[in-house]
């Protein structure tokens, strides 16, 4: 119907200027309630519709809606109830970040736009869901205890480094770190020796497999018991729900060599130890890595949900189970936020040393 | 006999499990007996013969480890000891699990798969919501799940007026159908992709709509994809709810077992509920295998 626009986007344009057009006449009605900057962008909304009979350039699209985000943002609080103009206001702005999101995708298919600008699709899609949840809990008044708005749970953040700052050391650097070192290492070592007899590989292998189905988070109220209180039983928690999937990735990784590949290191006489660290090792490098990236939220997973059996007072999984009890929720979510980043920054830590190390694999060389 | 137990499919699990039974006994012995000595001094027993310490050692009343022979008595007591519908069988424990477990499974798959076509089929979805879908899976999800119980269970039973069996269903679901959807989600954008462009460039030239090329060829080369995701996702989901039935409030389920025994010190009790809630999960598992037989029998797909 209209040039140039899938059948998709033509909707979400004609739904976008419909609804900001909606939004203008509403405020006519109801007697210019909302500021000058939100209504002059809702009547530019509104003007696109005429892309029903000329092209226009996608880029207004994403200045629109981005524009409308700030413009949504600024204007609050309300004392009331948020006027009718302002939920089409946000329903008009995602429409118009998702028509320049889908447009802006195609772009970058055709080769129109340069390869950098696709990391601003999922930027905007993050920032959109943060500016949606700000808005519909302040506006929609959305008691605290509820949902929190994000600026809130940052408000938190700053006011409360010091506990945060000390349950994070309790619960990461303590409990997570030294029982992913020691699980995966053990999982590792016990790999290498069970891979030297078929029998233990055969015997292991499918028990491995089987535990690794199971809850065995389960295990948690026993080492605590065993363990005390403290962050060692926690560790020690880390250290089961990390093993097997290190062990099965491992064994699973030194078998990936080819036999081809094997017979020529025969054929240079190579002992068992040059073949395992120059052939079967690096060979296994993209299954380890695997277990290691998977365990990196086991561990931090394991760690909190153990916490909530039995702690010192201190630790995110005590805060949490706490502070949800005292209803201050905004401090829960600080601490979700806090174990949040921590669990993205160790999971792409370990993603980037991957790409160092197997920078030879072809999902890496994008072949 | 020799060659059947160190090189067939079974003959190695077995000795390994046998050899994995004499050591847990043997630490059972190692934990308890200490713990053995200060019951025989409370109770004024000064002589005692080793195998009467070690039969001891491993019928404590709360040992540290109990023995296997312990907890699959305990099991036994709990699954046949009680009416189905008493707060000690562990069947009424073991059904509000599964229950939960089920609803949350069965959401938390429709959502990864409708993602994924999602995902599959739109540019512009892949693009914003691949990345945000992968870094959901390095933030500790369990980590929220007393709060969305708590909460949700508050709200659904304060604000909505749901019955509260409903409402801590409802958010038990929330939590395993959250950790459900994603091996869904990846495993199916996956299958959905396994087509090669030989084939489908064959379904242009028989001139195919994009429905046709979805159906005829895109959802059954997934069907391998999405049961294996399956299985990982319905274990995920027993794991889910488990965790959900942590937080104090939840009377029913194998998670409030499991802290309730921790509470009180009742390790038999413990040890039982890991294993109902091992058990359950491989079950599910298999039934899922099953399925899947049944399914590529359906598809024709030979063995």
């Amino acid at each position: 119907m209209m040039p140039e626009l899938t059948r998709l986007q033509s909707l979400l344009a004609l739904l976008a200027g419909g609804i900001s057009l909606l939004a203008v006449l509403t405020e006519l009605v109801t007697g210019m309630t909302a500021p000058l900057p939100l209504l002059a962008v809702l009547v530019i909304g509104a003007v696109t519709l005429i892309r029903v009979r000329s092209s226009l350039n996608f880029w207004l699209d994403g200045l629109l809606s981005v524009l409308g985000a700030v413009l949504l943002l600024s204007v609050l609080p309300f004392d009331g109830a948020a006027p009718l103009s302002y939920w089409l206001a946000m329903a008009a702005a995602w429409l118009f970040g998702w028509l320049f999101a889908d447009q802006l995708a195609m772009a970058l298919h055709r080769r129109e736009v340069h390869g950098a600008f696709g990391v601003l699709i999922p930027l905007m899609f993050g920032a959109a869901l943060l500016v949606l949840w700000e808005a519909c809990t302040r506006a929609g008044h959305v008691p605290q205890v509820i949902l929190p708005a994000p600026s809130m749970i940052w408000a938190r953040l700053l006011q409360s480094p010091g506990t945060l700052f000390a349950d994070f050391v309790q619960t990461f650097v303590k409990a997570v770190l030294s029982g992913y070192v020691l699980g995966c290492g053990l999982g590792f070592a016990v790999a290498i020796l069970v891979d030297r007899s078929p029998f233990f590989k055969k015997g292991l292998l499918p028990l491995g497999n089987f535990i690794s189905a199971l809850p065995i988070i389960g295990i948690a109220p026993i080492l605590v018991l065993w363990f005390g209180y403290d962050w060692q039983s926690k560790a020690a928690v880390v250290v089961v729900l990390v093993f097997f999937p290190m062990l099965v990735n491992t064994v699973a990784g030194l078998n990936a060599a080819s036999a081809m590949e094997r017979d020529l290191m025969r054929t240079y006489a190579s002992s068992y130890w040059q073949t395992l660290f120059k052939l079967r090792l690096p060979a296994a490098a993209p299954f380890i890595f695997n277990a290691l990236k998977i365990n990196s939220t086991l561990a931090l997973i394991g760690a909190i949900v153990a916490e909530f059996f039995g702690t010192p007072i201190v630790g995110m999984g005590f805060r949490i189970s706490t502070e949800v009890g005292r209803l201050n929720v905004d401090m829960v979510w600080a601490e979700i936020a806090v174990a949040a980043v921590a669990g993205s920054a160790f999971y792409g830590l370990i993603a980037l040393i991957e790409r160092a190390i197997t920078f030879w694999h072809p999902s890496i060389r994008g072949g | 006999m020799r060659g059947w137990l160190t090189v067939s499919r079974f003959g190695p699990l077995l000795i390994v499990l046998l050899g994995l039974g004499i050591i847990w006994y043997l630490a059972a012995l190692w934990l308890n007996i200490p713990a053995q000595y200060g019951i025989y001094q409370r109770a004024d027993v000064t002589e005692w013969s080793t195998p009467q310490l070690i039969g001891d050692a491993w019928s404590q009343q709360k040992p540290k480890l109990p023995a296997p022979h312990q907890i699959i008595a305990e099991m036994w007591q709990e699954t046949t000891g009680y009416a189905l519908n008493d707060k000690k069988s562990l069947i009424f424990h073991g059904w509000i699990t599964l229950s939960a477990t089920l609803y949350g499974f069965v959401s938390g798959t429709l959502l990864g798969i409708g993602l994924a076509i999602a995902i599959v089929l739109n540019r512009a979805t892949n693009r914003s919501l691949m990345p945000w879908i992968i870094a959901s899976q390095a933030v500790p999800i369990l980590a929220i799940a007393p709060m969305i119980v708590v909460i949700g269970y508050n709200v659904m039973a304060g604000a909505l007026d749901l019955p509260t069996d409903a409402a801590r269903l409802v958010s038990k679901a929330v939590i395993s159908a959250y950790l459900a959807f994603f091996p869904v989600t990846v495993g199916m954008v996956k299958g959905l992709r396994s087509p090669e462009i030989i084939q489908l460039d064959l379904m242009r030239t028989y001139n195919a709509s994009a429905a046709q090329t979805f159906w005829k060829l895109r959802w059954p080369s997934a069907m391998p994809f999405l049961f294996t995701s399956m299985k990982v996702a319905i274990a995920a989901a027993v794991i889910g709810t488990v965790v959900g039935e942590l937080p104090t409030g939840a009377t029913g389920g194998i998670g409030a077992r499991l802290l309730s025994g921790s509470q009180f010190g009742q390790t038999l009790q413990i040890w039982a509920a890991l294993f109902a809630a091992s058990a359950l999960s491989a079950l599910l598992v298999i039934i899922v295998g099953v399925a899947e037989r049944l399914v590529f029998a359906r598809m024709g797909v030979k063995p």
